[in-house]
């Protein structure tokens, strides 16, 4: 590829690379954005005008080379334009999640000690305003929508637009310094640091340098050959890294272009609008499409019903076939190509997928169905598996060679290895630097040769190289009879069933598991609908005997499907309730990515744990919750606990269960 | 993006109510600190009968330029009589409205409306079968003067017109945070979200006087609290004139700069809400009296 050379030829950071950007692609989109009812756009050269401005108005500000600013808001173009701004005028951007209360804000700017703060709208500074008392290195804050601000203090608090005026202004007298400090940014200099949602304990700044995110987004983008004529939609949390290595890492690199949507709400709308040919979701956004189009299937009448079962029956057959290249045979091909026509096109053209070429989809596992339902549509979706201390990418799957239950082969450049303990390292370019003011979680993470731990228990497949993940390593147990307990297989079997939400599976151990099951609102409260069945809350459904029945018969097919797989056998389901309550990030039971918090729920529900094990057929609980604004409330519930059928294990096979 | 300075939706400079020389007038300031203006209307002693029933009697007050003003008192006060007079439903049996410093004399509603007075209803009346763009468009139509066949045909004038227009709908979809459901037809919304529409179709027509009927009636407190912040946003952002009927005292004391008192047709209180709350007449009103 021609870029590798210009990787040595003085492309060291992503300020170069826009550079080249403007030059190479002047009048090609670079940034999206819908606003208004129309996608606005920004070429290349455009982007580096008001990139460059926005940097030479933060020198005039004041910022300092080294300093941090901290970056919060919704995706927008903006604020990416923000994180480049920084990095060309020498300091380190550190993108926050928008969706933080303040207390969280606040331990991370405190943290990483951000001198500036650049926000999106009134939200997000009436945040910082709250915590600012305590922010001792706190000097100035940037938002980008005026809108309700007209009566803020404006001493420390300045409009984006203002400040990028000033820069422009001032554009003669400091455009040398900030040459400078552009021409100075080495490969080895950080380039962004992202704060880990942190399963456990308080969230740790890892530190990328420019080398980590450059050699990755050549590396990746190599493997799956993007070109500049890319299109994604940056819609994922811009504190996460997986973002900022799509939507600047790869886009920068490859020069293709990022679309931003005009609001959370109107998400899948501007998907459908713009039509990714490079998309990335979690699994959580895919399993959400799926229990939505089934439930509109349901309502749909009865011939296209039909029809739609019918040949989504055929394309689970053959589609992955055909995707994958495999010999079909004539008759299959023709019906699938019917399909396409009838079918599969309008539904993909529905989601937004008509030109997804290369899908990806990763941060918890896909459950298997729902991976081979987009496959079968004939959308490549492929897994990978990373972290944020790999600038993402450990292992990926190649086209042609996707399975559901592996998260493929290495990464370029990238070494693994398996410990006796079943955990998996691995070793790369993209590993990180250090973890930002914590010398002592950085050697316990990384060693001296640069290993890095990745907390998962995987082995590698003899046959195919590919590398399949078991279980967080501390997670993966035993259960007291000695049999493997492996919580998140079971979980996202469970997950699969449209009416459930969230799973947490207990048993490490103990001699049998039990389950905490969150129901899916929409898709149960559409089925209740069409029942007839009247409620007035979250928790009156929740606890609807119906919808006990309902999810009692997923739990016992699940506990079919898991009697299968040998050396899992033993985390069949003997006991579980329905929770009153949705497991919320606000209330810490899961992480702001949205994975669940095994040993905080089983804390907060002692009591209900309790009961799955001593028998009690109800138990009489008392919530705490957070609300959206920061208040606490209670809830009280009285929960019916099951017993689920469970398929007795061989060889003891009893015959009268 | 909202243009920060601009004070009418299209970014035009001077607003269009404006009354000439509002320091004339004496203006004053409210307790947050807003410059109110000069006088924009007002109603000098106005009765309105029903054949033998007086709905208003004898009713004085004014509406200030950039000033929020709620008319209260309890059911069949009177309180939407006077809306609906202010509007142009009603005509006044006796008594003269000024506006904008003139007299003014009867008028058909839409002549009102044409000269920059807005209203949304108590009972929701949109475009059921109609999209929220389409609901809020038809708030433009004062603004919009291509003939027929120019339409019909979408050239020329009529084509010049709707981009211009629509892009000040737009605005107005983007300040009420309704772009998610800019497609759906206004039937399928829930109630709060049509009285968000409502609201919206009476901003794009750009009013100098934004009249609201009720706004808050049947919204839990979520949404209570979205609509009043829409409220002092518009004002604050647009420098809009509003004056709203409701009955959630909460609502009204939080919002309003001034207050009206109605009861029975006629005026018990006007004045800033700690003063009217502390007047005597209206608590007899509100809680009662022994007789």
């Amino acid at each position: 590829m021609a870029y590798m050379s210009e990787g040595a030829a003085g492309l060291r950071s992503v300020p170069a690379l826009l550079k080249r950007n403007a030059e190479s692609f002047a009048d090609r989109p670079a940034y999206r954005e819908k606003e208004f009812g129309i996608w606005q756009s920004w070429s290349w050269a455009e982007t580096q005008e008001e990139i460059e401005a926005f940097a030479l108005g933060l020198i005039n500000l004041g910022v300092a080379r080294g300093d941090h600013i901290a970056v919060i808001g919704r995706n927008r173009p903006t604020l990416y334009w923000s994180m480049v701004a920084a990095q060309m005028a020498g300091a380190v951007p550190v993108p926050l999640y928008q969706d933080a209360v303040a207390d969280e804000m606040d331990y991370v700017l405190k943290h990483c000690g951000a001198r500036f703060v650049i926000a999106a709208d009134q939200e997000q500074v009436d945040k910082v305003i709250e915590i600012q008392p305590g922010l001792h290195q706190f000097e100035h804050m940037i938002y980008v929508d005026p809108r309700g601000m007209r009566k803020y203090d404006h001493r420390a608090l300045h409009d984006y637009a203002h400040v990028q005026a000033q820069g422009r202004a001032a554009r003669d007298e400091l455009i040398g310094e900030l040459e400078a400090r552009r021409s100075a940014l080495g490969y080895d200099d950080t380039c962004v640091m992202l704060y880990t949602s942190g399963t456990t304990g308080k969230p740790k700044g890892v530190v990328l340098s420019n080398r980590n995110i450059i050699e990755t987004a050549k590396a990746s983008s190599e493997f799956d050959h993007l070109t500049p004529g890319e299109e994604v939609l940056a819609y994922l949390p811009m504190a996460w890294v997986g973002d900022f290595i799509f939507s600047i890492g790869q886009a920068y690199w490859n020069g293709f272009c990022v679309n931003c949507p005009e609001s959370a709400e109107t998400m899948m709308t501007d998907l459908r609008e713009i039509a990714p040919s490079y998309y990335f979701a979690p699994p959580r956004v895919f399993e959400t499409q799926l229990t939505q189009i089934m439930i509109r299937m349901e309502d749909a009448g009865a011939v296209k019903r039909k029809l739609f079962h019918h040949f989504l029956g055929h394309a689970k057959v053959v589609g992955p076939k055909i995707l994958d290249g495999r010999p079909v045979g004539m008759m299959e091909r023709l019906k699938y190509a019917l399909g396409e026509f009838m079918v599969y096109g309008p539904l993909k053209n529905t989601l937004g997928f008509s030109r997804v070429r290369v899908g990806y989809t990763a941060g918890e596992a896909i459950g298997p169905e729902i991976f081979d339902f987009y496959r079968a549509l004939g959308i490549n979706l492929k897994q990978l598996y990373g972290q944020t201390e790999a600038s993402v990418f450990i292992t990926q799957q190649p086209d042609n060679e996707v399975r559901p239950d592996t998260v493929g082969v290495p990464s370029p450049g990238v070494e693994i290895r398996i410990a006796e303990s079943g955990e998996v390292f691995y070793r790369s370019p993209g590993v990180f630097v250090e973890y930002y003011k914590n010398a002592e979680s950085t050697a316990g993470t990384k060693d001296a040769e640069g290993w890095v731990a990745t907390g998962d228990a995987g082995f590698i497949e003899e046959a195919t190289g590919h590398l399949r993940i078991i279980d967080r390593a501390k997670d993966v147990g035993k259960m007291a009879d000695g049999a493997l307990f492996a919580p998140k297989y079971v979980e996202n079997k469970l997950k699969f069933y449209p009416n459930i939400l969230e799973a947490v599976v207990f048993g490490n151990g103990r001699d049998r598991c039990t389950a905490f099951i969150n129901i899916d609102l929409t898709a149960v409260g559409n089925w209740a609908e069409r029942n007839n069945i009247a409620y007035a809350s979250y928790q009156e459904l929740a606890g609807h005997p119906k919808v006990l029945d309902a999810i009692q018969s997923h739990v016992e097919e699940v506990n079919a499907s898991v009697a299968q797989d040998e050396m899992l056998s033993g985390c069949q389901i003997h006991r579980f309730l329905v929770l009153h309550k949705e497991l919320d990030a606000d209330d810490g039971e899961l992480t702001r990515t949205r994975k669940v918090r095994r040993n905080i729920i089983a804390e907060k529900y002692a009591d209900l744990v309790t009961a799955l094990y001593d028998g009690s057929e109800s138990i009489y609980t008392e919530t705490e919750v957070t609300y959206e604004d920061g208040r606490k409330g209670r809830i009280r519930a009285t929960l019916a606990i099951r017993d689920a059928q469970v398929v007795p294990v061989a060889p003891m096979r009893v015959a009268a269960e | 993006m909202m243009d920060g300075s601009g004070l009418s939706i299209s970014g035009k400079d001077e607003r269009q109510g404006a009354v000439k020389d509002a320091s004339k007038d004496g203006g004053y300031v409210t307790e947050d600190g807003r410059q109110i203006g000069g006088v924009l209307m007002e109603l000098r002693n106005i009765t309105l009968k029903f054949g033998g029933v007086v709905a208003i009697k004898d009713i004085s007050f004014d509406i200030r330029e950039g000033e929020i003003r709620a008319i209260i008192g309890p059911n069949g006060a009177g309180k939407s009589s006077m809306l609906n007079i202010i509007s142009g439903f009603y005509t006044p049996s006796e008594g003269e409205l000024w506006y904008k410093g003139a007299k003014r004399p009867p008028m058909k509603p839409y002549e009102v409306a044409r000269l920059g007075v807005a209203r949304t209803f108590q009972n929701i009346a949109l475009f059921e079968g109609m999209t929220v763009l389409d609901n809020v468009m038809t708030g433009r139509l004062t603004h919009m003067k291509a003939g027929i066949a120019s339409q019909a045909l979408w050239w020329g004038k009529a084509r010049d017109e709707e981009i211009a227009n629509r892009e000040i709908v737009e605005k107005v979809i983007d300040f009420l945070e309704i772009q998610s459901i800019r497609k759906t037809p206004v039937g399928r919304l829930p109630y709060g979200l049509k009285k968000r529409v409502e609201l919206a179709r009476a901003l794009a027509a750009e009013p100098s006087l934004l009249l609201l009927d009720e706004p808050m009636a049947g919204m839990n407190v979520e949404e209570k609290e979205d609509m009043s912040r829409f409220i002092l946003d518009v004002n604050d952002e647009f420098g809009t004139t509003i004056c709203l009927i409701e009955h959630d005292m909460g609502v009204v004391m939080d919002l309003s700069d001034r207050v009206v008192v109605m009861d029975y047709g006629k005026k018990i209180g006007d004045g800033p809400p700690g003063e009217v709350r502390s007047n005597q007449d209206v608590i007899d009103a509100y809680l009662g009296v022994a007789h």
